[in-house]
């Protein structure tokens, strides 16, 4: 049901970037003559993303899925609770939909900057029933969180020790904890900022004595560990795939469990690298552009040891892995160019261009949804009991490589050219390389269509899979069960005493 | 994508590097930042052409390895997977040597950061204050007078007006001066970029940031609102006229007689706030 939502989530936010992208192919005002409707689509199109695509689909769908399998448990610790979790986005994600077509929607951008998300600049509910769509995600996201901590923490096989779980429970683990720990000072904001707007009191006004740079502070506290809750279950997945089609255990297990906490760790110490212009002082930045560096290393040692895994390996070109190997070609772009954001100084000529939409939608768009496709025709098989098409999966992957390509890298160049974020019409000059950008949506488009039809054949024409499709080198527990796996797996409980650690 | 990025790499470089031309606006199709037209800018330029070639090198060093790995170790050419987990004199290097890259580019990136900060001894001051959708400019050291500055709309556009950039009333500024730039904004944030000059620092209500810029060189620099505001966001352009010394002190006799005095702009701001009430909110 997450993928479901996860899928129409998936539609509706893509069908706004692709609205973005056709407003933006030439110069001048295509079709969206009311600029509040532009920025409208540009908050809704990140937020959707973020809370109703990436967010469902990586922990709701596949982390409820495969962590109970993965560490020998009949079901998650909390199942009713899951069920409540699954309907809080659900409601959450009307709520947000209404919002966008009440009241002139919420063009504030999904960081909801006040002053402009305040009572004075968006009168009307909808800036309020997208703070309530936010409460209530992050109701889900907390309840969820708890259900998953408590489930690894308390329902692996014996025998399975910490040190023994798979990379992707780890992911799943360290994500659940940065989950637990940023969402509610995002609430706390929210709910300061809800009152702003209806109850008079002025937390972010400075006109009463607040501060709008406060709800920055407070936004990205959240923000930057939500990068990473987006960003570590694919982490998680990566590893899996890498390790079983190079038929070889993960290099470096202890290593990849630990940068991933590391990461977590490090995560809630870099927000304000986010606001290098709001006017931090000069050493305040000199810190965060240091912290953020440091968050280099622990991501080099992942993709260091991935590339190290499939070193000596016997590699099988399937189509998980090709996604996986996309992943972390296109994540390296998208984090090297995070290297040259991280320092002030530069930052300061690209910050709020298309540079930083480049660096994000690299990390993000490709990071993220790549591994989201990865780990979709890894464990389809395992869900559905079908397989999919493999050489329709390869053309999607083709497909998808160069249009997201086509359509992200040009925007470095708009950005260093200074085209700003989230404008709805641009100078002439650049005319070029937008024309480009929005060709690769038409790409992606294009894949993304064929997608859908893959699901299709996967659910109608797909051939029956065996327990473990993969072969030797898919050594985790949810292989040892039949596919599609039943509802209450692991009657027998699977001792993993003997076994090696499950790298 | 691979292969893109081998060819337009040095590309980028070398268009970086190419601040002989003199672009004060966005130009068609180019790859790097606008010519540097300050101090600050020529050094931002400096470090991130360090931190392409740094980038690009780690882009081509992983994507050499994943390519050698698929072609060497795929299952034709390995057909029996080795059993290695661990190295520790490898990972012990992979940590390392990021960690000496990081210092390489942190230290230039500290040297810059504080050197743009602030300027040691401004020579003059102008005040910028952001508004829902214009900006406006006042001259305290100059018999603080005071003008707002609208973009030019499309249909009243003169030959070699840039669309969407040009404005009525261009901030006047002299060339080879060190020039302290306060910002604040009367609505909601805004932020005040000129790319060439890289001045960029947002306009926040309460408060008021500082920056600077010395301009190297005459002519006309376009940038643009760089954070959300609303509907006409992106309707809101900056140009700055850079001028010699001379010009300039011309320029301010002639707009002073032509612009209001800031204070008294500020008491009929002030009538008017007094006017209209806060009580709705």
């Amino acid at each position: 049901m997450y993928m479901v939502l996860a899928m129409i989530g998936g539609v509706v936010g893509g069908a706004m970037s692709w609205f973005i992208r056709l407003e933006l192919a030439v110069p001048g005002i295509q079709f969206i003559d009311d600029f509040q409707f532009y920025n409208v689509l540009v908050t809704a199109h990140g937020l959707i993303m973020v809370f109703f695509v990436v967010m469902p689909a990586l922990i709701g769908g596949f982390g409820n899925w495969i962590v109970p399998l993965m560490i020998g448990a009949p079901d998650m610790a909390f199942p009713r609770m899951n069920n409540i979790s699954f309907w809080l986005l659900a409601a959450a994600l009307i709520l947000l939909v209404t919002a966008g077509l009440i009241g002139g929607g919420p063009g504030t951008g999904w960081t909801v900057y006040p002053p402009l998300s305040n009572a004075e600049y968006h009168p009307g509910p909808a800036v309020d029933f997208a703070i309530l769509s936010l409460h209530l995600a992050g109701a889900s996201s907390v309840l969820g969180a708890i259900n998953f901590i408590t489930t690894i923490l308390n329902m692996r096989a014996p025998g399975m020790t910490l040190h023994r779980m798979p990379l992707f429970v780890w992911s799943i683990l360290v994500t659940a904890f940065l989950l637990l720990l940023a969402m509610p000072v995002l609430a706390g904001a929210l709910t300061m900022l809800l009152t702003d707007r209806n109850f008079g009191t002025s937390f972010f006004d400075a006109a009463g004595g607040g501060d709008p740079i406060l709800w920055q502070h407070l936004f990205w506290f959240f923000g930057h560990p939500e990068v990473y809750i987006m960003i570590l279950p694919g982490f998680g997945i990566i590893s899996q795939v890498v390790s079983t089609f190079s038929r070889k255990p993960v290099f470096g297990y202890l290593g990849m469990a630990y940068a991933m906490v590391s990461i977590g760790v490090i995560g809630f110490i870099v927000w304000a690298h986010h606001m290098y212009t709001v006017g931090l002082d000069v050493d305040t930045r000199a810190y965060f552009v240091a912290a953020t560096l440091v968050i280099a290393v622990p991501t080099g040692i992942k993709i260091f040891s991935w590339i190290a895994t499939m070193w000596g390996g016997s590699i099988r070109f399937d189509t998980p892995m090709l996604w996986a190997m996309g992943f972390i070609f296109l994540f390296v772009v998208g984090g090297v160019t995070g290297l040259v954001l991280a320092n002030a100084g530069v930052d300061t000529a690209v910050h709020d261009t298309y540079y930083v939409v480049a660096h994000f939608h690299y990390v993000l768009s490709l990071g993220a949804v790549f591994s989201i496709f990865t780990a979709f025709y890894y464990w389809i098989g395992k869900m559905s009991g079908r397989r999919y098409p493999e050489m329709l999966g390869r053309i999607h992957f083709w497909i998808t490589f160069i249009g997201v390509n086509i359509l992200f890298f040009p925007m470095h160049f708009l950005g260093l050219q200074g085209m700003p974020r989230r404008i709805p019409d641009y100078a002439d000059a650049y005319a070029g390389w937008n024309m480009v950008s929005s060709f690769g949506a038409l790409v992606t488009a294009l894949a993304t269509v064929l997608f859908f039809f893959i699901v299709y054949r996967t659910f109608t024409a797909g051939e029956k899979v065996a327990a473990n499709p993969w072969g030797e080198g898919a050594t985790t527990l949810e292989w040892t069960v039949e596919s599609p796996a039943p509802f209450h797996t692991h009657e027998e409980i699977p001792d993993m005493g003997g076994r090696q650690p499950a790298e | 994508m691979s292969k893109r990025l081998r060819i337009l790499a040095p590309l980028i470089a070398t268009c970086a590097a190419a601040g002989s031309a003199l672009a004060a606006a966005p130009e068609p199709w180019r790859l790097g930042f606008q010519a540097a037209a300050s101090p600050v800018m020529e050094r931002i330029e400096e470090l991130h052409n360090l931190l392409l070639v740094i980038i690009t090198g780690i882009t081509l060093f992983v994507l050499g390895l994943l390519v050698y790995v698929a072609l060497r170790f795929n299952e034709k050419s390995n057909p029996v997977p080795s059993t290695t987990t661990h190295n520790t004199v490898i990972e012990v290097l992979w940590t390392a040597v990021p960690v000496v890259i990081l210092m390489v580019m942190a230290v230039p990136s500290f040297k810059l950061l504080y050197f743009m900060d602030r300027a040691q001894d401004a020579e003059m001051t102008i005040k910028v204050i952001g508004h829902q959708w214009y900006w406006s400019y006042e001259y305290p050291d100059h018999g603080d007078f005071t003008f707002d500055s609208f973009m030019v709309p499309d249909d009243e556009l003169k030959d070699g007006q840039p669309r969407l950039l040009a404005v009525d009333n261009k901030v006047v500024l002299p060339i080879n001066t060190d020039i302290r730039v306060l910002l604040t904004s009367d609505d909601v944030l805004h932020a005040w970029a000129v790319p060439a000059l890289i001045t960029k620092l947002d306009a926040v209500p309460g408060r008021i940031n500082e920056t600077w810029m010395r301009i190297n060189r005459e002519g006309t620099y376009y940038g643009q609102c760089s954070e959300l505001c609303g509907v006409n966001h992106g309707f809101m352009p900056v140009a700055v006229e850079a001028v010699s010394k001379e010009a300039f002190r011309t320029w301010v006799k002639t707009a002073k007689k032509e612009f209001a005095r800031a204070d008294t702009d500020v008491d009929t701001n002030l009538a008017q706030v007094a006017e209209t009430g806060t009580g709705a909110r």
